[in-house]
């Protein structure tokens, strides 16, 4: 593609102006200027540091936990369940929309309030909206202490041997 | 201009007050005892000049329009000088925003008469916007040129539902928080762009401080511009499609200053050769 002085008209038919050059390199420079803006803006929306508590926690020891309890923590948002065959830690955030749910003691069951499904004390869905069990999270022993992590969910049948 | 005929048939005052130089260089036509004057009263006016010269009787009729656009933009209006006094006695952080609003509306002089008010005039805003747009679809008014307007007022529903949805979070109290944490989970559902709107519109991964500040900003400054601009272009766009919708264009009781050819028009079917 050749150049051509605005003067030298016509123009051939792979000749372009250097008047028409110039204004598509601005535009393509304001094009990328914007796009790197967009982006970066996006970027800068996204923290880097997060203040939120830690989703590694102690629970306690097991032998202060009877077969057949389900420990409410609220605070962090999760239920310690002690079957026969072991330690169970299982979230108590509503597999739906997200709501915390809370255990009704006199029913045996998990209720959630923002839309009403209910779940059976081993995660699983009695009636909806709720289209998955409550997963569990990960469980651990560290120095004789019950360790939740609620950032790992491991699958419906892991037990934490009493 | 004749001023000085004026001079001679009003009285001396209205002519010391109206026919000044200050006045005059604010004000730059004549009073109103012509056509033209009463013309340019209307386009030489920034505010007026959203209207068309002339209107016709049919458009203004109470039950053409109901005037549910205008009655949205006056609630819009409501709703922003409501919303400046709130904030001059709200903090976006926790627990103070729960506890400056219970002060608004407990403590502050006339703060439950401007906190109601906002929230009123909220719930106005949304049914009149939604029957705004109830009444434009029946009566066609999205009909060629109108179409990009359509298009433009779709945008400024949804503005108006997100208005309504950030500004749930701002009391900080039960309904706010498991609102706002149903609706971002809702966010969440969505492929591929779920999780990281989520975290976008959190500043996190839960309902936190860094939420409520970005519901703050959106709802006091980012998604208030850009309706103002929207609607500038909405209510520019009637103007230049020549007011109120009267009918489809070319037919029966349509708007004869249109401008443009429209194109229905162009695409009309051709007439029967001979």
């Amino acid at each position: 593609m050749d150049l051509v002085d605005d003067l030298q008209l016509p123009l051939g038919d792979r000749e372009r102006t250097r008047r028409a050059f110039l204004a598509a390199v601005g535009v393509a420079a304001v094009g990328v200027a914007g796009f790197g803006t967009g982006v970066t803006a996006v970027r800068f929306l996204q923290p880097e540091v997060l203040f939120e508590a830690p989703t590694r926690f102690r629970v306690g020891r097991p032998e202060d936990i009877p077969a057949g309890t389900l420990v409410v923590l609220p605070e962090q948002r999760v239920y310690l369940l002690r079957t026969p065959a072991g330690f169970v830690a299982m979230t108590a955030v509503c597999t739906h929309l997200g709501c915390l749910t809370r255990y009704e003691a006199e029913n045996d069951i998990i209720f959630c309030p923002c839309h009403g499904s209910r779940f059976a004390t081993d995660g699983s869905v009695v009636n909806g909206p709720a289209p998955l069990p409550l997963p569990r999270l990960a469980l651990s022993l560290d120095n004789g202490l019950l360790v939740v992590d609620t950032a790992v969910t491991v699958s419906r049948d892991t037990v934490l041997a009493a | 201009m004749s001023d000085a005929m004026h001079q001679t048939s009003t009285p001396k005052l209205a002519t010391r007050l109206l026919q000044n130089r200050v006045y005059r260089s604010i004000v730059r036509h004549g009073p109103f005892d012509t056509n033209r004057n009463r013309s340019l009263a209307v386009f030489s006016n920034f505010f007026l000049h959203i209207h068309p010269v002339k209107v016709r009787l049919r458009a203004i009729a109470f039950t053409r329009t109901f005037y549910l656009g205008g009655l949205s933009a006056a609630s819009y209006l409501i709703l922003v000088v409501t919303g400046v006094f709130l904030m001059f006695y709200y903090h976006p952080s926790v627990p103070r925003a729960y506890e400056d609003m219970k002060d608004l509306q407990y403590a502050v002089y006339m703060g439950p008469f401007l906190r109601n008010l906002h929230r009123w005039a909220a719930h106005a805003m949304v049914a009149l916007v939604f029957l705004h747009m109830v009444r434009v679809f029946f009566a066609g008014a999205y009909r060629p040129p109108r179409e990009f307007n359509w298009v433009i007022g779709v945008v400024l529903f949804v503005l108006t539902v997100l208005l309504s949805y950030t500004g749930y979070l701002l009391p900080w109290d039960q309904l706010a928080f498991w609102g706002v944490t149903v609706g971002t989970n809702m966010a969440d559902a969505m492929p591929v762009l779920g999780p990281p709107t989520k975290f976008l519109l959190l500043g996190g991964t839960a309902v936190s401080e860094n939420a409520l500040l970005r519901f703050y900003v959106l709802h006091c400054v980012v998604l208030p511009l850009f309706l103002v601009v929207l609607v500038s272009v909405h209510i520019w766009r009637i103007r230049k499609d020549g007011g109120i919708y009267l009918g489809s264009p070319g037919g029966e009781g349509s708007t004869p200053n249109a401008q443009g050819p429209t194109p229905t028009a162009a695409a009309a079917p051709e007439a029967p050769r001979p």
